[in-house]
């Protein structure tokens, strides 16, 4: 879900640059120098995770998984977001420079926003809660960031209304698909590895 | 049976998706032998003047020098068109929709369309912009290695925690994706068929909790390996460019290019 250069106007870019400049400040700060592979590694296993396109219907749709990047990263989101936006404009020139704001922040926003809303409830024993949460996690991450490209392609010109609209109508099936599969990687981290989600690690 | 013919065996059994490389390759071209820093800073500033640029004629001059710059690169047919059709399904898309109003109503479904002109002279402006701007980054961007870039930024003076993440970002990218190709295909001896059904979906989620969990545990062995080598905050760079009299030349030209089409657009001159 990006917009690609060119399309946005001067105000919509910088206001998405100062955003995106401020989320990564704070993201850069949550790592510490330890943990800085960490998060690496993890954006890595995102951005290979995002090349992945499962079938849906006739069509196929890519994951982004903005969603479980908030749960586990928290404000480090943003780096980590970045970093797989930066590296896209580098390799495929998809999306650019100038729009690389507007899009980190249009990713990574939701995932922060997700991190405060579900992140907590994912610790609950039991099933149920952690299982609505995750997949609430995923589909919020998804609604939002469709509904922030939809608003920034509108305040770049109301002729945009029509293709914002529709952005976020086509993207109806990925929200209910990315719910779906951060449940499922949510519950089997629980099981595997309990402390990518701030649990107390397991006792053998 | 020996290993190699297990192998063989295997490989012939799975179809093996071919995986496109995940890197630049250095244009033969002189584009190829540019300082990436002088490209970064070019590349920036006219992408910068190009996303502000309001009138079709700047636009598609803007498109006319990008075309420029890609022959320069040399980059080959293939991978320049099939990145232009990709960068052109979003604009595609905008043709579709700009040229129909859309207006609100009294309730919130109550939508109206009418047909608008001005919507199908934006499209235009706008898929110029784009494809401008695309040019310029695929023949001075996609003409180095993504290491080389990486390291460029470095010398501008990005932040050094975000350049090191960047470096091990890319570093393990390669490796991560090996390690979901090694999985996905013993999914596929085992004889996963992905369709549109909850298994699918489900046996996904699941291959992308364990990369998860393999990452993590991995991240932990290669900090380790970090601080054996002394690592303590700073990421020593082993790349530095040397600055050659051509790079001077290019930033030059351009900056001059830059500024003649800057003046063009804002010194009132009316274009319609």
């Amino acid at each position: 879900m990006h917009i690609s250069e060119g399309v946005l106007s001067g105000p919509v870019l910088a206001g998405g640059a100062v955003i995106s400049a401020a989320g990564l400040a704070l993201g850069l700060r949550s790592i510490d120098y330890d943990k800085l592979p960490r998060v690496a590694l993890l954006s890595a296993v995102f951005f290979v995770a995002s090349l992945i396109h499962l079938p849906v219907g006739p069509s196929s749709i890519h994951l982004v998984l903005n969603g479980l990047v908030g749960l586990i990263l928290g404000w480090a989101a943003f780096p980590a977001l970045f970093v797989g936006l930066v590296l896209q404009a580098v390799l495929f020139q998809f999306g650019g420079l100038t729009v690389l704001g507007v899009n980190t922040a249009t990713m990574a926003l939701p995932a922060v926003l997700g991190y405060y809303l579900f992140a907590p409830l994912l610790r609950r024993d039991g099933k149920t809660a952690p299982v609505v949460a995750a997949f609430a996690a995923g589909f919020c991450a998804i609604f939002f960031s469709a509904v922030l490209t939809g608003l920034s392609l509108y305040f770049s010109g109301e002729a945009f209304l029509g293709a914002a609209w529709a952005i976020v109508a086509a993207n109806f099936p990925g929200m209910i698909l990315e719910g779906l599969i951060t449940a499922v990687a949510v519950m089997f981290l629980r099981k595997v590895k309990p402390e990518l989600l701030g649990m107390r690690p397991r006792v053998e | 049976m020996s290993e190699a013919a297990s192998q063989a065996a295997a490989q012939a059994a799975v179809r093996v998706e071919p995986a496109p490389t995940l890197d630049n390759a250095l244009a033969v071209g002189p584009v190829g032998r540019l300082d990436p820093r002088a490209k970064l800073v070019v590349v920036f500033a006219y992408s910068l003047l190009m996303a502000l640029a309001y009138s079709p004629l700047m636009a598609a001059l803007g498109v006319l020098l990008g075309l420029g710059l890609v022959a320069w690169a040399r980059l080959g047919w293939k991978v320049f068109l099939s990145r232009l059709v990709a960068v052109n399904l979003f604009t595609a898309f905008l043709w579709l929709f700009l040229p129909w109003q859309l207006s609100l109503g009294q309730g919130a479904w109550d939508l109206s369309l009418a047909y608008n002109p001005d919507g199908l002279s934006l499209a235009l402006l706008v898929t110029l912009k784009a494809n401008a701007i695309f040019l310029a980054l695929l023949a001075l961007l996609g003409s180095s290695p993504v290491n080389d870039i990486f390291h460029a930024l470095a010398h501008l003076k990005v932040p050094s925690k975000l350049v090191t993440m960047f470096l091990l970002f890319y570093r393990y990218l390669h490796v991560m994706r090996q390690e979901y190709q090694r999985l996905r295909q013993a999914m596929q001896v085992r004889g996963f068929q992905p369709g549109s059904n909850l298994h699918t979906y489900k046996t996904y989620a699941q291959l992308t909790g364990i990369l998860l969990v393999r990452s993590l545990d991995r991240s932990e062995r290669v900090y380790q390996a970090m601080l054996c080598r002394g690592f303590g905050g700073t990421f020593w760079l082993l790349d530095h460019f040397s600055w050659r009299r051509a790079d001077t030349g290019f930033c030059l030209v351009s900056g001059l290019v830059l500024l003649v089409l800057a003046l063009l657009q804002w010194s009132g001159i009316s274009w319609n």
